[in-house]
């Protein structure tokens, strides 16, 4: 029997799916791609993509995650998300951002507000909201209000599908490639802090 | 090195490595981002190139087509209409015989506009003597690419590698980058037996007689039909080429095996779905499910659409009581074209006609409507009981 590409079938596993939520230019497809970065060093099998279509800066878009132990062979969009990421909270007025998420999905916002703040004011119910204030972060670290890094931090300790150390030790090893140190650290901080500061219900 | 990437780097990365000396691309709409890389390699000196930006597709390929001509490895990409407006060239680099590799990330095709994946464009330029490989992930982008390069300076035939847009030319997913000193081992560089000189001028390709007739040095020379008749017996012998360098390529690198057709649980099969690129490895998880349930069903993935493989088409489904072909293309008017090669295959190898299986066309994720896994795993599973709700388009909603 023939194999894919060469690399041996593993029987089916755990598969995670992320939907990221945000506006063109806030960086959530590089966030998917970090994410699934991630996952390559925990030897997992990964999945990035953004919703395909036209990119417009600041328009609403999407982009998803997929992350397991076996090869994933599904080339269509996460109908069902475990777990939601937003990165501008403008968005939970406009878009259904649970839709076809299960009972027990994780969201996470990107919002000064705590949890039951967030639940009052765009009156959300059900799923488990979190909250982490990334955009703040990221002007505070890297300077920038770009708050996908942030994100991926509050992620991490929610999930835990990867030990923060490790998440550190590849932004010192991947973004110290691309960029200059000050926004390494910059961007290990954002990391460490919204690891921290993400606040649960 | 192994590295995370979209499909259409997987395949930049494969025209760098195959050392491409002449790169020239339309870069607006419906262009992917595959020429953008290639332009930034060149531009930050990775690549030793030289990239002509031009103001069509037609004339990218015409470019390409010079280039080549002059003893040049060159390469091309597009994808949808981009590939419809080139379709003259398309034609003239075939007849011409040379060995041009281009990339087309799939793309439907207007009207209506629309941007997405389905195989429209590169189903219509079935017809014009190109070799034409659909790949399904981006470990096959990368490694088709490469072994167009051999298989088109070998062939003297242009090599088409296709892609599902977005799907897998937008996906990040992760490959593995052949390194250069083994990829030069596999691919020497390119000597072609005649290129056009500037101190020696000659006309290539000028009117060509309906009659042969004796040429200026006194021979016999071939007219329009014996060229032409040329072009056809070098690409239906350019099946067993293909095997012959994925396995020099299997060799090298030990990724490869099945470059006509890749088989996927039809051992046993009683039932087998057939389809090319991306859609086939998903078939892969709905044949375990019905698999689970009990069904003997497998999945036939085509590889190297022109030349057809027609002999191991009808090898991988003997034994076969049905077969369902499922396409992101239509010849309109009639069916999916895969679907009629198909038929016409187990026409010529199944002497006993009363043996042959049945074959029901399907149709899926025409201008990239969402192919759901649990979708095709329902189509099919009525398909076992021959109940498949007509028109037999996966998804449609009149």
């Amino acid at each position: 029997m023939a194999t894919k590409s060469g690399t041996e079938q593993k029987p089916a596993a755990s598969l995670t799916e992320i939907r990221w939520h945000a506006r063109g230019g806030q960086g959530a497809v590089t966030a998917a791609k970090m994410v699934a970065e991630l996952a390559l060093g925990q030897k997992k099998y990964f999945q990035a993509f953004p919703e395909y279509g036209p990119e417009r800066s600041g328009a609403p878009i999407v982009a998803y995650t997929r992350v397991s132990d076996a090869p994933i062979q599904i080339y269509a969009g996460i109908e069902h998300p475990q777990i939601v990421v937003v990165l501008d909270p403008s968005l939970l007025g406009i878009v259904d951002v649970t839709k076809g998420a299960p009972d027990d999905a994780i969201v996470l916002v990107n919002s000064e507000m705590s949890p039951a703040e967030l639940r009052k004011h765009y009156h959300l119910k059900g799923f488990r909201y979190f909250t982490i204030a990334a955009t703040r972060i990221a002007v505070e670290t890297i300077k920038r209000p770009i708050p996908n890094t942030p994100m991926v931090g509050a992620l991490t300790r929610i999930t835990g599908l990867f030990p923060i150390d490790e998440v550190v030790e590849f932004l010192r090893l991947d973004f110290g490639k691309k960029f200059p140190p000050k926004v390494v650290e910059g961007n290990i901080n954002a990391i460490t802090r919204s690891y921290e500061e993400v606040q649960a219900e | 090195m192994h590295i995370i990437e979209t499909g259409n780097v997987a395949a930049a990365l494969g025209v760098k490595l195959a050392g491409v000396q002449v790169v020239a691309a339309y870069p607006i709409t419906p262009q992917t981002p595959l020429t953008e890389k290639l332009s930034e390699l060149i531009e930050a000196g990775e690549m030793d190139a030289r990239y002509v930006p031009v103001e069509s597709e037609h004339s990218a390929l015409a470019v390409c087509i010079g280039a080549s001509s002059a003893g040049a490895r060159s390469f091309t990409a597009t994808s949808a209409n981009g590939l419809l407006y080139m379709h003259e060239q398309v034609h003239w680099a075939a007849g011409a015989r040379l060995p041009i590799v281009m990339c087309v990330a799939n793309r439907a095709v207007g009207a209506p506009w629309n941007i997405w994946n389905d195989h429209q464009d590169s189903i219509s330029q079935r017809d014009t003597g190109w070799i034409q490989i659909y790949s399904c992930d981006h470990q096959q982008i990368i490694d088709d690419t490469l072994k167009a390069f051999r298989l088109a300076e070998t062939t003297s035939i242009p090599v088409m590698v296709c892609y599902d847009g977005y799907l897998l030319s937008h996906t990040y997913m992760p490959f593995e980058v052949p390194e250069q000193e083994k990829v030069e081992q596999f691919l020497p560089p390119f000597h072609p037996s005649y290129a056009l000189d500037p101190s020696s001028p000659a006309n290539l390709n000028t009117v060509t007689l309906p009659e042969i007739r004796t040429d200026v040095h006194g021979e016999m020379a071939h007219g329009y039909m014996e060229i032409r008749y040329l072009l056809q017996e070098d690409l239906r012998k350019a099946v067993q080429v293909v095997e012959e360098i994925d396995a020099a390529f299997q060799e090298i690198f030990g990724r490869g095996g099945a470059p006509l057709v890749e088989p996927y649980r039809c051992d046993d099969a009683e039932y087998v779905v057939v389809g090319m690129g991306s859609l086939t490895y998903q078939l892969w998880d709905v044949i375990e499910t019905l698999r689970t349930e009990g069904h003997k069903i497998g999945v036939l993935g085509v590889r190297l659409y022109r030349p057809f493989p027609d002999a191991a088409v009808a090898a991988a489904l003997r034994g076969a009581r049905g077969v369902f072909v499922m396409e992101k293309a239509l010849s309109y008017g009639y069916e999916g074209a895969l679907c009629s090669d198909l038929k016409s295959a187990l026409y010529d190898h199944i002497p006993d006609k009363s043996r042959a299986p049945f074959v029901k066309g399907l149709v899926a994720g025409i201008g990239g409507r969402e192919i759901r896994t649990a979708d095709l795993t329902d189509t099919l599973r009525s398909g076992l009981v021959g109940s498949i709700p007509e028109p037999g388009w996966i998804g449609i909603q009149l």
